[in-house]
């Protein structure tokens, strides 16, 4: 194993030590304070958003509809979907490992706009308080897609104050994503070149490219649900000789790509993971960096594959399906890569590893199933039933949430300092792969079969892949509470972590495990490629050197 | 399809198509899937930590091996794109000939209404081997029409009319679900379509043929007990009094020589407007010009018409939609018309009573027009049903 | 977080910068980033309004004659200006003149207020014209729903980029002060990012003006 310049450690206090005040983690511009001040938040509405979902599974046990009443059902699964897309997944990686990850991967001392860092924060929780305020005050019934005229002039429930809250959220992943891409191009350490930058970082700017470009126009469009609803004017409404079709567009513009928003970074986190535990470079870097850039591009071109049913022009679904197969091929390529990058590797089953080969799984089946969804006389069938939920399902909880843990799992020694037992991490990642898949794999058959979506009771031939979905539902409930209560439990009690306890090149792991407040003693000189892994064990970093060292031999 | 027990019912000529095109794309998956999930298991075995194997000289990149999953992917998937394009052709193209049944959704019910008057709530009959062409609307809020056993869904939108189209192959009784989400009972906006032979069809119509005189009949045909409304009159009649109870007739004149076009004809046809566009003079055009007249108006006519949207419901508007149909057009077959009175001797007579009698001094042409649609539905396009009544 | 560290040349640097250039640029990429964001946010309002516009050409164009084109064209002359003396007050920033270019900030400010003067008047003759949706709309012709939706999105689009203004105008204002007192003599950064904002603001005004009140024959 290469020695890392002891220069760049300086055991000063970490960016946990620095200070212990409430007041020291509210007003932080720490780019790594502020990202676990939004972990704690999203791991709230995570849970908040499992919840409601925990007791949709459960009315959905029997055909009848015997647990609750049919508003409140149809304002659980609202809530599950506003929650989890708007104040979970959407944030996930980009805000937490994202802030914590983006400046130290490129040897940056913090964020472009630490300020801006915070205040997105607190425009985030803002927008939450309001989302929260929706749900006391009564829910809201819509659906996460506020399809107008519904939503507009037929829902009794608190669609203004949610519209809002997703608003002002929204805001606050413009500027997260303002603040990513800032960084990347200025912010980077000499010798830090493009294609010397760790794919996690490439990902994560084509996310935040997504985030600034797509975000306002969902922003303009609640805006507007907003006006209609509060002031009885018919924007979208077809009696005042609005469109509803346009609401659809406007709002799938934003969503389709939101859906890249959710797993770009989870590829983000798995291209760091698959290599590393594989002891071997990444195979294709350069095709992996360019796939995102090309997923991102894209996925603003496909929009309109939710609505081949709607009743837009049929030439329109045409170039809609086309684009929505091109799209999957730069995803194919990642898998494909990834999967050449596992041989001759030196593979360890540590619990990272366990997430990010079970992600590779996932998201095939996701991806593969969303070709059916691009199909158009099959997604005529099985559009808006619970082959389309079991789709999005594998991607966004599958693929993301896998990832997302894959991802803290291996960057929580470095957050945190501490080791998390591996023992209970390998049972969580085999209890949530296998409960996933019993949740949601008999959907795709229930969907084929043709249950709706969103049915708050339903024909009694889909009880069998009902009760088998609830069923894998409570193991995948088990699974998901395990990693908050070891995870905890670690801060304390955990193995203390050295500073590159994986071995791994990636600059985060030539700093101190926590890094200090900012990051590193001096700025790093980027020397080498990442990944320079060797299937022995020993490795490469991205760093042996700082800029204060060249200087003090240049000036020898 | 292939007898596999996931596999829902397959009751239209276009279910099996659409089985067959789902079940290539499942083994395209596991053409993919398979090999994926089998190398990653036999890497992360074969090359796992400790493993004694050889490891010397792994590839870090092939730009051969990349640019060849790249383009297999891209032409299969183009491939399936292809194919499912020509089929999403024919879901959405509305065969020519067929018989027409008008379909409402309202929360949380579906209403069917025949041509010939029947209306029916959240069940539909419909006869097996026939074009069965549905002209779908929303009263409310946007409704999808999904009957998974044909493999069709349309959403059903306010304001605009949709078409949708299906040929059942096999009597039985279907679901009918409601796939957009609508409202508190979204869950509860079923219903089912009974698919009957032909000649139980007729038999069902002949139960609730329109001479029978507005009462519900409760209808003990194969399937579940349904309410049939049975009609007075046809759809055309009921619009016929409704164009005259409205006063259209006053500027509508048959000869053209109101203050508003003549109607006769101009369904299927195209229109020049006033603007130097032609559009198409089909069912969302008609309900256009009513509702918002002054969007799109005919060349060398006045800008003089109100809209109507006040003061006629979606109902009202489907059977004024009907009757303008039934005005004949030149191009295309008429729509087509069971013969609702079965053994009446003068098929344009009822319908004309009330149409001529309003019409003053139209009368002549609109005795022209109301036989010319009736003459042709008269003329056994409707085969079946037309002789099996008598 | 405002502990600024001195480097070799140039005016104090925020910590996490390595020099002046460097966080410059960092600014400039920002803002243009974010009025990315902002060319998005607009551009959703102007598709929804050109689609309705093309489905309802004739009945916007008789909607659209009952603005007042005097008014419309007497700001887009006030916003033209106030740019250019934005912009003639970041170029005296970068020549260190600090009384001329707090000068040309104050006439912007006073352009600007003079913008949101007019159109506040223009739309007090809306309200006694009876063309305000949802408060007194009162339409006598033809169509009036279509109508009311060539309204809704004059009000909503003028009045974000209203919005925009008293933004603007709010931060001029608080911008003029800390010129005077010398903040910005040796890094006029901060003004530049406000003449680019300014810059843009008045760009959605150029495309407002001729889709809300010139396309109308």
């Amino acid at each position: 194993m290469s020695a890392t310049a002891p220069a760049l450690k300086i055991r000063e206090p970490s960016y946990i030590n620095a200070a212990y005040t409430a007041k020291s983690w509210l007003l932080t511009t720490d780019h790594k304070r502020i990202g676990l001040l939004y972990m704690v938040a999203i791991t709230f509405f995570f849970f908040v958003g499992g919840l409601a979902a925990t007791v949709v599974r459960l009315e959905l046990l029997t055909p009848q509809g015997d647990l609750v009443l049919p508003e409140t059902y149809n304002k659980l699964f609202t809530v599950h979907g506003v929650i989890m897309v708007f104040f979970f997944l959407i944030p996930s990686i980009p805000t937490t490992l994202g802030n914590f990850l983006v400046p130290i991967m490129i040897g940056a001392r913090d964020m472009a706009f630490p300020r801006l860092n915070l205040a997105s924060w607190y425009i985030f929780m803002v927008g939450a308080l309001f989302a929260i305020v929706a749900l006391i005050g009564g829910g809201v019934d819509t659906g996460w897609t506020f399809y107008t005229p519904y939503s507009t002039g037929f829902s009794n429930t608190q669609v203004i104050p949610m519209a809002i809250g997703i608003l002002i959220a929204g805001f606050s992943s413009i500027f997260t994503g303002l603040n990513i891409i800032i960084t990347v191009h200025k912010m980077r350490a000499p010798g830090m070149t493009w294609f010397r930058l760790p794919l996690f970082i490439w990902s994560m700017y084509a996310t935040s490219l997504i985030m600034v470009l797509a975000t306002p126009v969902l922003a303009m469009t609640l805006v507007l649900i907003a006006v209609e609803r509060t002031f009885h004017v018919g924007i979208f409404d077809p009696a005042l000789g609005g469109d509803p079709l346009l609401f659809q567009h406007l709002f799938w513009f934003y969503s389709h790509p939101a859906v890249y928003i959710m797993i770009l970074p989870g590829m983000a986190v798995v291209s760091e993971l698959i290599t590393c535990f594989s002891r071997k470079p990444i195979f294709g870097y350069k095709f992996i960096a360019f796939s995102s850039i090309a997923i991102a591009v894209f996925g603003f071109l496909v929009w309109g594959h939710h609505m081949f049913v709607s009743g837009q022009s049929i030439y329109s679904s045409l170039i809609f399906s086309s684009i929505s197969f091109a799209v999957a091929i730069p995803s194919a390529i990642k898998v494909f890569n990834w999967t050449a990058t596992l041989y001759k590797g030196s593979i360890s089953w540590d619990t990272p590893m366990l997430y990010a080969l079970g992600f590779i799984g996932l998201f095939t089946i996701g991806g593969l199933t969303g070709l059916f969804l691009a199909t158009l006389p099959v997604d005529v069938h099985v559009t808006d039933t619970y082959f389309v939920v079991a789709h999005f399902h594998y991607i966004m909880v599958g693929s993301a949430v896998l990832a997302y843990l894959g991802g803290i799992h291996f960057w929580w020694p470095k957050i945190s300092g501490r080791m998390y037992p591996e023992w209970w991490g390998k049972v969580s990642a085999i209890t949530i792969f296998l409960g996933f898949n019993l949740t949601f794999f008999p959907q795709f058959i229930a969907g084929y079969q043709g249950m709706p979506r969103r049915y708050y009771a339903y024909a009694p031939e889909y009880q069998v892949m009902n009760v088998l979905s609830t069923a894998g539902a409570s193991i995948l409930a088990i699974g998901y509470v395990l990693p908050l209560i070891y995870l905890i439990w670690s801060m304390r009690e955990g193995e203390v972590a050295s500073d590159n306890p994986w071995g791994a090149t990636g600059l985060e792991w030539q700093t101190e495990s926590p890094p200090p407040t900012f990051n590193f003693a001096e700025t790093p000189i980027v020397t080498a490629e990442p990944y320079q892994y060797n299937p022995d064990g020993t490795f490469t970093p991205q760093t042996t050197l700082s800029v204060r060292q060249i200087k003090k031999e240049v000036a020898a | 399809m292939l007898g596999l027990p996931i596999m829902p019912d397959s009751a239209s000529t276009l279910s099996g198509s659409v089985d067959t095109l789902f079940l290539v794309l499942v083994l395209l998956a596991l053409l993919f899937a398979v090999p994926v999930a089998g190398l990653i298991i036999y890497f992360a075995v074969k090359y796992r930590r400790g493993a004694a194997v050889n490891r010397s000289n792994a590839p870090i990149e092939n730009f051969k091996l990349e640019v060849t999953w790249m383009v297999i992917p891209l032409i299969l998937s183009m491939g399936v794109f292809g194919w499912g394009a020509r089929l999403y052709f024919d879901m959405f193209t509305t065969p020519k000939d067929g018989m027409d049944i008008y379909v409402l959704g309202r929360q949380w019910m579906w209403e069917f209404k025949y041509p010939t008057g029947q209306r029916e709530l959240n069940v539909l009959h419909v006869p097996v081997g026939r074009n069965v062409r549905l002209t779908l609307i929303s009263e409310d809020v946007i409704h999808s029409f999904y009957v998974p056993a044909f493999r069709i869904k349309h959403d059903v939108l306010p304001g605009r009319y949709t078409t949708a189209w299906f040929q059942a192959t096999k009597p039985g009784t279907y679901h009918l679900f409601c796939a957009e989400y609508c409202g508190t009972e979204h869950s509860g906006m079923l219903g089912s379509v009974i698919v009957l032979e032909q000649k139980d069809y007729q038999a069902w119509l002949d139960q609730n043929r329109m001479n029978t005189g507005g009462v519900i009949a409760e209808n003990t045909s194969p399937g579940t007990q349904t309410a049939v409304t049975a009609p007075t009159q046809t759809m055309a009649q009921a619009g016929a009094q409704t164009f005259q109870h409205l006063g259209c007739y006053v500027c509508h004149r048959p000869d053209g020589k109101g203050a508003g076009p003549s109607l006769v004809g101009v369904y299927g046809k195209p229109v020049q407007l006033a603007n130097q566009q032609v559009v198409l003079a089909d069912t969302n055009y008609i309900r256009d010009s009513i509702i918002d007249p002054n969007a799109q108006i005919v060349a060398d006519y006045p800008p003089i018409m109100p809209t109507y949207a006040e003061q006629i419901s979606e109902d009202d508007l489907l059977k004024l939609v009907e009757y303008i149909k039934s005005l004949g057009s030149g191009t295309e077959a008429p729509p087509e018309m069971i013969n609702p009175t079965g053994g009446m001797p003068q098929p344009g007579g009822s319908s004309g009573n009330q149409g001529s009698g309003a019409q003053d001094s139209g009368a002549q042409g609109s005795t022209n027009g109301d036989s010319g649609g009736s003459d042709s539905s008269g003329n056994g396009n409707s085969g079946t049903q037309g002789s099996g009544g008598q | 977080m405002t502990e600024l560290h001195s480097t070799s040349v140039g005016p104090p640097v925020a910590h996490h910068f390595e020099d002046f250039e460097q966080e410059h640029e960092a600014n400039m990429l920002g803002m243009w980033a974010f009025l990315a964001t902002e060319v998005l946010f607009f551009g959703a309002v102007f598709v929804a309004f050109y689609i309705y516009r093309s489905a309802y050409a004739d009945i916007f164009k008789e909607a659209s004659r009952h603005l007042y084109m005097s008014i419309g064209a007497i700001n887009t002359v006030v916003l033209l200006t106030s740019s250019l003396t934005v912009a003639l007050a970041v170029h005296a920033g970068e020549h260190k003149a600090r009384r001329l270019m707090v000068g040309l900030m104050v006439a912007t400010l006073v352009l600007g207020l003079a913008f949101l003067g007019f159109k506040a008047f223009e739309y007090y003759l809306d309200y006694q014209e009876h063309l305000v949706p949802a408060f007194n709309f009162a339409w006598e012709g033809a169509n009036p729903a279509q109508t009311q939706l060539f309204f809704v999105f004059y009000f909503i689009m003028t009045l974000v980029h209203a919005l925009h203004m008293i933004i603007g105008i709010s931060v001029l204002a608080r911008m003029i002060w800390q010129a005077r007192r010398g903040s910005y003599d040796q890094d006029s950064t901060a003004v530049e990012l406000f003449g680019l904002y300014w810059h843009f603001v008045d760009i959605v005004w150029i495309f407002l003006f001729p889709t809300l009140y010139l396309l109308r024959q």
